[in-house]
């Protein structure tokens, strides 16, 4: 079935993108000004990761879905190719933030300062200096450059082939792109296995440049992961409410609720380790990270690893929750806000400092990019059947039940 | 009349799950069903309830994860106060990222052997004890089921007739 995006559905987006620029306008005529420019772009920053990296997480859950021959989620693969078709914009907003850096208009990534590198400035850090193999410009727009150019190539690969695939004409043999899929999906999750942790610190992790830590990565990920498979919960809801995606029965549902839940414990086991090892050894090289934001961010901080890792782990453990949009909608719902505030306060504090937290310029931003977000995922979903045609594994899901 | 017990015998467990379909759309009650392994889907034809050992296992997670505080609470904070590599050593609160991973493998430990051993003394399964499966080759390659005449409104020979019609590999009747 051809899924049509309702009024209704066009009218809230624009309702988001215009209560979101209203209560940017708001933040940002309201504000008393030193910090303006650094916070938008900070946010931009915030936002271009956020929903950038959800789409990028749904294309990591489709090569995962051909690389492990999985069958139960061909029904929904409609939807997670439709969640890839942010990467485009997720992808210009980070280029402006990180060319906007390199020309000095903000000032995120304190390494890019003048003088930092230079021994004869005032500014000189040695402690940055040493890391000026890794952290220089050149090499930092290689990396940038090539991780957004792969992922897209892949993306647009998953999403070409499957819509070609749809068109063949088989007589019962099995589609030749399968086997090329499975093939990609290696490729492309070799690939990410090093970009995925690498991008985190060169976009996220850099912000705090004198510190490190080797779960920032994994930290990264898991968030991302949940988020999209959050807009997966809840798109999938809102499509079998309006009568679409007959089939997707409730063993699908139980599925995706299954994942949530266990990425989201898989958030917290990694946000807890990075936050115990560090805490438990107490070197103040890398202590320092945790003391800005138990100082400046502590709500906003230990909030949304409550919130995170205790609602979802204690409503969603039975299996009746798993397979009841009544439960999983909500909890969805507050947990993605939770996972974006946990990508706020991953930037706020090493580029606002204590002058950061959470106002209208964050909340006006996040309404504007989550109605362009929906928008957008939805066109993908309207421009092409919302069940595969000619996936191999296509009837064995159809039957899945347990 | 005394109850009687009927087994109809099977050798594939999908030919069994179509039977009891079959006879249970007639009206007959099946008691149990033993084979070597779970049938999917067999549970709602024979009218099987949910296990509700999840909620037990949550219990006692429960219960490991408060006598694992408790206990570390005693021995650590309240009892011998221990400084190791300068902790907070005064309040169970603020030392509380230490005792977590105890806490959550005490969970799990709690949590796990809490089910089976709940499993094994609900099915009355322990160790040692004397198997109750009335034909020994169900833990092999046979799928049994149990009727009772008491449970039914029919009587033994309408039963047989009934299990005749599927494909049954051979029917036994026992008398209490």
């Amino acid at each position: 079935m051809e899924f049509t995006i309702s009024n209704k559905a066009k009218l809230t987006t624009l309702i988001l993108v215009v209560v979101g620029l209203a209560s940017l306008l708001l933040g940002i005529f309201t504000s008393h000004g030193h910090h303006m420019s650094q916070q938008l772009w900070a946010n931009l920053l915030v936002n271009g990761y956020f929903f950038f990296t959800i789409s990028l997480a749904a294309l990591f859950f489709i090569a995962l879905q051909y690389v492990s021959e999985m069958a139960w989620g061909v029904t929904t693969q409609r939807v997670f190719q439709a969640i890839m078709a942010f990467m485009p914009i997720g992808a210009v907003v980070l280029l402006i933030v990180f060319a906007a850096s390199s020309m000095h208009w903000n000032h995120l990534y304190h390494w890019m300062a003048d003088g930092v590198m230079d021994p004869a400035s005032e500014n000189y850090d040695k402690l940055i200096h040493g890391k000026e193999g890794y952290l220089n410009q050149p090499f930092f727009w290689v990396r940038t450059l090539l991780y957004i150019a792969v992922w897209i190539y892949f993306a647009r690969w998953f999403r070409k082939k499957s819509l070609e695939e749809d068109k063949l004409e088989l007589n019962g043999a099995t589609s030749p792109i399968y086997g090329k899929a499975i093939f990609k999906g290696v490729l492309f999750i070799a690939f990410f296995a090093y970009t995925s942790s690498s991008s985190a610190w060169d976009w996220i992790m850099a912000i705090d440049v004198h510190w490190f830590s080797t779960m920032f990565g994994w930290y990264c990920f898991s968030g991302m992961w949940v988020s999209m498979m959050i807009v997966a919960v809840v798109l999938v809801q809102y499509l079998k409410r309006n009568g679409y995606m007959k089939e997707v029965n409730s063993s699908h549902i139980h599925d995706l609720g299954k994942w949530m839940f266990a990425i989201s414990c898989l958030w917290s086991y990694i946000w807890f380790s990075q936050f115990m090892l560090i805490w438990y050894s107490n070197i103040p090289e890398e202590v320092t990270y945790y003391v800005q934001r138990f100082e400046d961010y502590q709500l906003l901080y230990l909030g949304t690893f409550c919130v995170n890792f205790f609602l979802p782990f204690f409503v969603l453990m039975s299996r009746d929750a798993k397979r009841n949009g009544i439960f999983l909608v909500p909890i969805a719902l507050i947990v993605f806000i939770g996972h974006w505030v946990d990508v706020l306060v991953m930037v706020l504090p090493g580029t606002m400092f204590e002058h950061g937290g959470l106002g209208a310029i964050e909340i006006g931003m996040f309404l504007t990019f989550l109605g362009v977000f929906i928008y957008t995922v939805l066109r993908a979903l309207s421009k092409a059947p919302l069940m595969t045609k000619n996936h191999p594994m296509y009837d064995e899901s159809l039957h899945l039940h347990h | 009349m005394s109850d009687k017990t009927i087994y109809a015998i099977y050798d594939d467990d999908y030919v069994l799950l179509e039977s009891a379909k079959h006879i249970v759309d007639k009206g007959i009650h099946i008691r149990d069903v033993f084979s070597p392994f779970p049938i999917h889907g067999l549970d709602p034809v024979i009218g099987l309830k949910r296990t509700r050992i999840a909620i037990a296992a949550f219990i006692y997670g429960m219960i490991g994860v408060s006598l694992a505080l408790t206990g570390m609470w005693f021995f650590m904070i309240h009892d011998w106060p221990m400084n190791i590599g300068g902790k907070p050593n005064f309040s169970l609160m603020n030392n509380l990222p230490t005792f977590v991973p105890i806490t959550f493998e005490f969970g799990v430990l709690c949590a796990a052997h809490g089910m089976a051993i709940t499993y094994m003394l609900r099915n009355w399964t322990l160790p040692g004890m004397k198997g109750r499966n009335p034909y020994p080759r169900t833990t092999d390659d046979r799928f049994v089921m149990e009727i009772h005449t008491h449970d039914n409104d029919m009587d033994e020979e309408g039963i047989k007739a009934l299990l005749n019609e599927t494909y049954v590999l051979e029917i036994d009747v026992k008398n209490p």
